[in-house]
């Protein structure tokens, strides 16, 4: 490792703006976490492209000239930067007991193990779900979809180094070792999972790995947005820059899923089919049937919507008091950003029924970021639904009921179906074949992922995009595979 | 009428990611339920939320005779077409013959397309009627003080206002005063020299390359410019004339003079860029002397591995004269070569003299390389890897 050591220049390295060549003891501490993460990528990143030069943005500053390089580039000479959005001059925490307090640029001392749990959690995420998506290189259905699936994969990497010196710079000798505990976790694993259950599934289809950058990377917004508020100045300046990025990610499971749409479309039309859940018929054409999509969506709706916890939280009111994670878009909400009055409708189960209560707005944090988000979602679903009906089909996607198929929360243990009706655990299983994905979903899907690796060339059933990345024509080699 | 080029966002590419919105310093993006849209009153075309877009759904144009209000932008469910009545002759910006007969000149007897994998340029947004204002920050001789040759390399700086350029394109610029009977003076075109990102990296400003004409209203007006002094500047024009940015592309240049200008922004632009890519730059570059060749000094620095040089002297005391177009043929083997690659582009630049003999030696080439270069020719037109343009 030392020579390593030697050879690293990690002023070029590592393009950042927090003067890291003048700190010594970060740099130390990077230079010690660097090894070990480079060997994480190798073992546990995209698998059988580490050597292949992938046409990639680089953010190599904070300005909107600099945060998008375009060039080709091997996963692991990525240059992971350390980046934050510019400091806004005077800013002041913008809610919880100490609002209207300058923000600030240590941690404070009664806060540390709290703010310590968010990062930590924030950083699990990252690294697992390039391990969740470690695989899907070799089935990708063009070199465009491969390349943005590498381009979701380094900026995964580089957001686990933001957290990652969050934890160096601000959290001593604990934030190291959870600095190195991220790089021990893996995906999925018996022994050591990850810290959040959506990111222990896996993904193994591209409709699955569109499903999760439009579904769970969308909750990632929905946090980074509510820690980018934060009283924290260095962590909100962290997380306003990733979400930069991660709007990339959404954009993937966005139009991922539009273009599969509109591919379906297509064949449908061509073969002359008018109805949508002839499924048999759809699939003999080799693309994938709408109704399949719909239980995906299902299913992916449902494992994300856990991750935002108990509706009524007291840690959620504990982190919000403290100034430490906002709403969704704090600071654009008319309220007084402190909510010791306020209440907020909350979908709870009373007596085996869903009804809408009353809860104070302080304990309804993660609820309200909920709504908020599958707000958000409804915006994609929109579109797509456009497509079908453009294209002629009376057929729509939808979401499905925020207490269908729930594991964790208020609605655990209960039995909703998709259009939100609580009904007996025999009536859910007999659905559960339309609701959920089969299993000869997944074999259907399975058969499907093959890789198509001809410049400008798609697989069956996708439709190309509109434009290319960095406006570059359709025969662009955006991943130059040797051979 | 004056036209505008409204910048407008495509509903049905754009994912709603806000970054935009975040992005604008002036809040000229705002969004309803469905769309983001930008407000036509408030863009300066600053482009700043060009390049953090994750969707290429913000990089859209529209010429339009009204901009469309945000009102009308939130319905859309997809971006209106091209209105091309809103281009027909009588309707063009003021300026736009001027500048279309100038480059109709330039590119005389070819068709011109861009490179494939060229950037997507912008087109007039300054024109005559609303000029963008540069300062001069540098107006540097290139040529050796006892030469006939006055030619000078200006760096001009403009300050809080984007002028976007890409590696080829060309910009007006506007001499004060007026003619003999009252008419503004014509404007004259220059090849950008400098790449995109700034004649110093990541500085709003631009290079130009400029050659004292005896006579020449701009030129001499450009010649003699101090560094503080304001010009008004046009365009930026020409959407063929481009570099392609594949890593692979082979890039022959052949210049001679200020021809010299759009190349010297393209090699940059490699160096800055694409540092190792695979195609190659080849310069064929013609002056009477060294002294009279401009950049001569820096030029002979670069290093062979990212261009091949051929500077080539009509001139020198005890030589015979040699021409571009002679030195080609001497190269043939290395030029055959690279025709016969489908990555190959060629850029002619310079006095419109040279190119009966610059094509004269390609053609030669060719057959001897078994090409038929009549066909060839026109598909590198047709595909956009043929380019010329002569003064």
């Amino acid at each position: 490792m030392t020579a390593l050591k030697q050879e690293v220049n990690y002023d070029d390295l590592i393009p950042n703006n927090v003067n890291l060549s003048e700190d010594r003891r970060l740099r130390k501490a990077l230079e010690a976490w660097h090894p070990g993460f480079i060997d994480w990528w190798k073992d546990m990143g995209p698998d059988g492209f580490q050597d292949t030069p992938v046409y990639l943005r680089t953010a190599v500053g904070v300005d909107p000239k600099g945060w998008a390089e375009f060039g080709y580039v091997n996963m692991p000479e990525y240059r992971w930067g350390i980046l934050l959005a510019p400091a806004e001059e005077g800013r002041t925490i913008p809610f919880g007991k100490h609002k209207g307090e300058p923000v600030w640029q240590e941690v404070p001392g009664e806060y540390r193990a709290m703010l310590r749990r968010l990062v930590v959690i924030q950083g699990d995420t990252e690294p697992a779900s390039v391990e969740q998506q470690r695989h899907l290189g070799k089935t990708a259905p063009s070199l465009y979809d491969l390349r943005n699936l590498f381009q979701v994969n380094v900026e995964e990497g580089r957001h686990l180094w933001a957290m990652v010196y969050l934890l160096h710079k601000y959290f001593g000798k604990d934030g190291r070792e959870e600095a190195e505990n991220l790089l021990k976790r893996t995906s999925g694993d018996k022994d050591k999972p990850r810290m959040l259950g959506a990111f222990n599934e896996e993904t193994p289809d591209w409709l699955s790995f569109f499903m999760f950058t439009f579904f769970t990377d969308r909750d990632g917004k929905m946090q980074l947005e509510s820690l980018a508020q934060s009283g924290f100045d260095p962590l909100s300046r962290t997380c306003r820059f990733m979400l930069t990025e991660e709007a990339h990610h959404m954009f993937v499971g966005e139009s991922g899923i539009s273009r599969i749409i509109q591919r379906t479309c297509e064949a449908m039309n061509e073969a002359g089919i008018t109805d949508p859940t002839d499924v048999e018929a759809v699939r003999k054409l080799g693309v994938m049937d709408l109704p399949m999509i719909q239980r995906k969506m299902n299913f992916h709706l449902a494992v994300t919507l856990d991750l935002f916890g108990n509706e009524v939280s007291t840690n959620a009111a504990s982190a919000y008091e403290a100034g430490i994670k906002g709403r969704y878009q704090e600071t654009r909400i008319d309220d007084d950003h402190q909510l010791h009055n306020d209440t907020y409708a909350v979908l709870k189960v009373v007596d085996g029924e869903l009804k809408m209560v009353e809860e104070t707005a302080l304990n309804a944090i993660n609820a309200r970021l909920r709504d908020d988000y599958v707000k958000d979602a409804e915006g994609g679903v929109k579109r797509w639904n456009k497509l079908i009906k453009k294209a002629g089909f009376d057929y729509e996607l939808s979401l499905p009921h925020i207490a269908f198929n729930r594991q964790i929360g208020e609605f655990s243990g209960l039995f909703v179906s998709p259009d939100g009706a609580v009904i007996d655990q025999s009536i859910f299983e007999a659905n559960r074949g339309t609701w959920l994905p089969t299993a000869s979903d997944l074999a259907y899907l399975d058969s499907l992922m093959r890789p198509v690796t001809e410049p400008g060339q798609y697989a069956g059933w996708i439709a190309p995009p509109k434009v290319g990345i960095d406006n570059k024509p359709g025969d662009f080699e955006y991943v130059r595979l040797a051979g | 009428m004056s036209l505008l080029r409204q910048h407008l966002i495509d509903p049905e590419i754009c994912i709603r990611c806000n970054t935009c919105e975040e992005t604008c310093p002036i809040d000229a993006v705002t969004h309803n339920e469905d769309n983001y849209v930008v407000d036509a009153d408030k863009c300066n075309y600053c482009m700043d939320c060009i390049a953090p877009c994750p969707t290429g759904a913000i990089d859209n144009w529209r010429l339009v005779n009204e901009p469309f209000t945000t009102e009308q932008q939130f319905e859309w469910d997809e971006l209106p077409e091209e209105n091309t009545e809103a281009l027909s002759d009588s309707d063009t910006p003021d300026d736009d013959d001027e500048v279309r007969e100038l480059l109709a000149q330039a590119h005389a007897g070819v068709r011109a397309r861009a490179p494939d994998s060229a950037g997507k340029p912008l087109l007039n947004m300054f024109t005559r009627s609303a000029p963008a204002r540069a300062r001069v920050v540098g107006n540097y001789r290139i040529t050796a003080e006892d030469t006939e040759s006055d030619i000078r390399h200006i760096v001009l700086d403009f300050g809080a206002t984007a002028f976007p350029v890409l590696e080829g394109q060309s910009v007006g610029i506007l001499p004060p005063g007026q003619t003999g009977t009252g008419k503004p003076h014509k404007m004259r075109l220059y090849s950008v020299a400098s790449p995109r990102d700034g004649e110093r990296p990541n500085h709003n400003n631009l290079s130009l390359t400029v050659k004292r004409v005896n006579g020449g209203v701009a030129s001499n007006f450009i010649c003699d410019l101090n560094k503080g002094d304001e010009v008004e500047v046009v365009g930026p024009f020409g959407d063929s004339f481009l570099m392609p940015e594949h890593p692979d592309a082979n890039i022959i240049m052949i210049c001679t003079g200020t021809g010299s200008a759009p190349f010297r922004a393209m090699t940059e632009r490699r160096r800055r860029k694409q540092p190792d890519a695979n195609g190659r730059l080849v310069l064929f570059f013609g002056a009477r002397t060294p002294n009279e060749l401009p950049y001569f000094g820096p030029l002979s620095k670069l290093p062979d591995s990212l261009i091949h040089k051929e500077l080539v002297f009509s001139r020198l005391p005890d030589a015979d004269k040699e021409y571009v177009q002679h030195r080609m043929k001497a190269r043939g083997n290395l030029l055959g070569e690279l025709l016969g690659n489908s990555h190959t582009h060629i850029y002619i630049c310079g006095l419109k003299g040279m190119e009966q003999g610059v094509e004269e030696s390609l053609h030669m080439i060719a057959e001897k390389h078994g090409l038929d270069w009549p066909v060839l020719r026109d598909d590198m037109v047709r595909l956009g890897r043929y380019h010329v343009e002569t003064y």
